[in-house]
């Protein structure tokens, strides 16, 4: 299907299933085109290709809501799948919010170049994506004789999504994706095999760094833990690598949702314009950002994409609401769901900030755990190093961290310069005095 | 839609639109480069969820998921491709993509195909697609009216049906064809309260591989009853102290220890690789005599069960653990070739978008000779956990977790005050060294639990009798 017979399928749909007694509908056609190849041992350990199309289709039948999707695109299938899901609609309670988004917040212009999308994809062969993942596992391999395993990888997404809706709003997307990366284990005296991996995520294959520096990343990662223990339990003054800082920004935009307001789930409810976290942290959602991995003109609602500065230095500016728990709040809609991450950076990378702790803890990674966004209480297994008058002196393990969002946020006293670029949360290094953590 | 007790293979390959001639072309085609192994995986997969908030059952959302996985394997190595248009062309095409994993070698005809009957673990009385969306609603607003009539302190409550069937049809090069129909039901129960100005929630869920008939009255009224009482014993919970200390796992849900300490540790593509910290310990002690753990897919109607495996394998208990010594991994066709040993029946995959890998199923541990009490009487100072939302673990380094919704500490022999909200983590060597009581008391989880691997969910259950660990990590407050 070209763009302009997916066009004509979704407007097919949504008409037939607006004549089935719907009142309002929109239909979203999503196409995906996937391959992964993964190379271990010198050999080609798994090689997948695929392309998938889905078609979804969100019904209103006088304020009754249904949201249903199926991958069978055969135009009888699909006629008897509208009509069986226009009949079960029907018997479902009516709900005074349930409407498509007024059209106010449709966005004006569609056709701004977020740079999301490579037009070199299809002229990448197979041959160079298998080269590449070869040449990874080649590297990191040669990094050290206590690598037992490398496992690397090559893959990339090409996706199209176009959206109608019955109250007048069209829209496409079309991004890429590359990834590239390695996960390697060693092998320590103590017969423990500590595991690590580096990967890289772009939206142009140019803009992948050299096989070279991911495979060594993923060994230096991955040798970095061998011997690891855990330490003491107790309060530790903590540096977080960009890469995981995500999950601790979660702490914050689980509870920052329009359902946990309204759900009264979130302890941030009433906290709006009020100081929420150190005033270190400015968190801006920028659906804009050109290449950014979560970049987009409109959110899953068809809601115009809008940069907004969510948290300003520590004070809290918006929600995360959809156009439909906007609604039941009464209040105005932003968007359901985060886009790119960026935040107001410091001055210092990761290196530097570490060579002024005299004693303190790294975390590079975390295990588990879970967050309850009602309460803020938090806690999660962590990995990292132990760091001693500046310096990395043993890698730990097997250790917890545990807090309350609330405090935890303002214990925040440092952020760095250096935002992580391969993921939508870009955030940087974060420095927190006295986190808790439980070991021995 | 045909009635599954009289479903033969002829209605598999009509439901699919396929016939034996067309799949043996494709497996034709699919070997073509020289191949050493073709199978081709047909699946249509139909779920609904139903949702009530705000008292009213006012969301529904759908899914109907059709296509056909074509794998090819040359040693250990994967070709994989899939197609949702199930037409002869398509097939083709995926098959040519597939056999690209393989270079040279001579192309093999596929024998004749025979269909490979299995036992039933999961006899429904009614299939899901006739269950329509009225019968389940009335489920939704019982469940919501009890609630709020159990405690004054409930303010709001979300409460999801889910439920979900699979038909699979699976042929292979070897001349084996099955057929299996999977369903699924689940019902979710989540509750805020609020004492004070203080508000805390909870959540409880049921799920079998069963029909509508497993949510009986007394099911009704226990997702009521436990989502109430988890939620409202959080407003006296306290958080332990940060540390080591004893922790004792009531049977049931956590089960979940074994699934994280041990269950993906023997997973044998992790050792196949070299890569689990469970790599060359098998007929070595691991630990006390008293535990034996299992891996097991035919308990009847229990969320992990497969009738056959996603690979065709027949599916059975396999022990991990027998008296304290490491026996077996859980194995799929290119671990079992590997290894030498017969399958397991542990390939399994989330859907025809994935090629299969070891997977548990239902991970649990046999009763042991010490009574529940004597356990938690035995306890100086420790943690009792009881209620679980997650848990993760590295393969190699063996550092495992899974995060406590509520407990109660044991004080001085008895359980006292509740606590929320803490995650555990262990390295699971050194924990299975560590379990030093086992009870009589086997209970296996009952929730809607999804293991995730390589970025495929399937459906699991675990389970414990009442287990002491002398040693694991809290996650407390220094």
């Amino acid at each position: 299907m070209n763009n302009k017979e997916r066009l004509a399928l979704a407007e097919w749909a949504m008409n037939l299933t607006l004549q089935k007694g719907a009142s309002e509908a929109s239909v979203v056609i999503f196409r995906q085109q996937e391959v992964k190849i993964e190379f271990r041992d010198k050999k080609l350990e798994t090689l997948k290709q695929s392309i998938q199309n889905s078609l979804s289709l969100q019904i209103y039948v006088d304020h009754r809501y249904s949201e249903n999707s199926t991958n069978d695109l055969r135009k009888g299938s699909l006629e008897k799948f509208i009509e069986d899901v226009v009949t079960s609609t029907k018997y479902l309670a009516q709900d005074e919010y349930r409407s498509l988004p007024n059209p106010q917040y449709y966005p004006e212009n569609t056709n701004i170049d977020l740079k999301i999308k490579d037009e070199q994809y299809e002229s990448l062969t197979l041959s160079e994506r298998v080269k590449m993942a070869a040449e990874i596992e080649e590297v990191a391999m040669a990094q050290s004789s206590h690598i037992i395993s490398t496992t690397a990888w090559c893959s990339d997404v090409h996706s199209l999504i176009t959206r109608v809706h019955s109250n007048g709003f069209s829209g496409d997307f079309e991004g890429t994706r590359f990834s590239a990366g390695a996960e390697v284990t060693v092998k320590d005296k103590d017969g423990c095999r500590p595991e690590d991996w580096y990967e890289a995520n772009t939206r142009f294959h140019k803009e992948l760094p050299s096989s070279e520096m991911l495979g060594k990343n993923a060994a230096q990662r991955a040798l970095r833990k061998m011997g690891q223990k855990k330490i003491a339990s107790g309060r530790y003054n903590m540096l977080v690598e960009n890469r995981v800082g995500n999950r601790l920004i979660s702490l914050l935009t689980k509870p920052m949702s329009g359902q946990a307001l309204q759900q009264k789930s979130s302890f941030l409810e009433g906290m709006q314009g009020q100081k929420i976290a150190s005033e270190k942290l400015t968190l801006i959602d920028d659906p804009l950002l050109k290449t950014g991995m979560g970049s987009r003109l409109f959110d899953g609602e068809g809601l115009a994409a809008q940069r907004r500065t969510m948290i300003d230095k520590g004070v809290l500016q918006y929600y995360y609401v959809d156009h439909y728990y906007g609604k039941k709040l009464g209040i105005e809609p932003t968007t359901g769901s985060s886009s790119n991450f960026v935040f107001e950076y410091g001055t210092r990378k990761l290196e530097e900030m570490r060579k002024d702790i005299r004693e303190g803890i790294l975390i590079t990674g975390f295990i588990g755990g879970n967050s309850n966004p009602t309460t803020g209480d938090f806690s999660f297994g962590i990995m990292g190093s132990l760091i001693e008058n500046g310096e990395f002196t043993k890698p730990i393990y097997e250790m917890n961290i545990s807090g309350n969002a609330k405090e935890f946020w303002n214990q925040l006293v440092e952020v760095g310069n250096d935002p992580y670029p391969y993921a939508s949360c870009q955030s940087p290094s974060l420095f927190f005095e006295k986190i808790s953590f439980s070991g021995v | 839609m045909l009635k599954k007790e009289v479903m033969t293979l002829n209605d598999y390959y009509a439901h699919f639109e396929v016939e034996e001639g067309i799949i043996r072309k494709v497996i034709t085609e699919a070997l073509s480069n020289g191949g050493d192994y073709c199978d081709v995986y047909f699946q249509h997969q139909i779920s609904n969820y139903i949702g009530l908030e705000d008292k009213a059952v006012n969301r529904a959302y759908s899914n109907v998921d059709f296509g056909v996985g074509i794998r090819v394997l040359k040693g250990d190595q994967t070709g994989y491709s899939f197609t949702e248009e199930i037409t002869p062309q398509a097939m083709q095409l995926a098959a040519k993509t597939a056999a690209n994993i393989a270079a040279s070698g001579k192309p093999v005809n596929p024998v004749p195909l025979k269909l490979h009957s299995h036992s039933n673990y999961y006899p429904i009385e009614t299939l899901w697609e006739e269950v329509s969306i009225d019968k389940k609603m009335p489920y939704l607003q019982t469940i919501n009216d009890k609630v709020f009539a159990l405690d004054s302190r409930v303010i709001k409550s979300t409460i999801w049906f889910a439920n979900q069937t699979a038909y699979m049809l699976f042929a292979n090069s070897e001349g084996r064809v099955v057929y299996d129909y999977q369903p699924m039901g689940l019902i979710l129960v989540s509750c805020t309260a609020e004492q004070e100005g203080r508000r805390e929630q909870n959540f409880f869920n049921l799920s079998a591989r069963n029909g509508i008939e497993f949510f009986t009255p007394a099911n009704v009224d226990r997702l009521a009853k436990e989502a109430v009482n988890s939620t409202v014993m959080l407003f006296d919970a306290v958080k332990p102290k940060a540390g080591e200390m004893e922790v004792v796992l009531a049977a049931g849900s956590s089960g979940i220890l074994l699934h994280e300490a041990i269950g993906h540790g023997m997973e044998a593509d992790f050792n196949r690789k070299g890569i689990s910290i469970f790599s060359d310990k098998i007929n070595q002690p691991v630990a006390e005599k008293f535990v034996s753990i299992v891996d097991n897919g035919t308990n009847p109607h229990i969320r992990g069960s497969i009738n056959i495996d996603d690979e065709g394998n027949d599916t059975e208990e396999t022990v991990l653990v027998e008296n304290g010594i490491l026996r077996s991994y859980l194995h799929d066709r290119i671990s079992a070739n590997y290894y030498q040993v017969k399958p397991t029946g542990n390939g399994r995959r989330e859907s025809f978008r994935h090629a299969p890998i070891p997977r548990m199923r239902n991970t649990y541990m046999l009763p042991g000779p010490h009574k529940k009490e004597e356990i938690i009487s035995s306890v100086n100072k420790g943690l009792y956990a009881e209620m679980f939302s997650n848990g993760q673990v590295n393969i190699g380094g063996g550092d495992f977790t899974f995060y406590v919704k509520s407990g109660y500490l044991i004080e001085n022999g008895k359980l006292t005050r509740p606590v929320k909200d803490v995650n555990i983590i262990g390295n699971g060597p050194d924990v299975l060294k560590n379990i030093v009581m086992v009870a009589d008391d086997l209970k296996m989880a009952e929730g809607g639990w999804t293991c995730g691997k390589n970025g495929q969910g399937v459906p699991v259950s675990q389970g414990l009798p009442t287990v002491k660990v002398s040693k694991m990590t809290v996650g407390g407050i220094n």
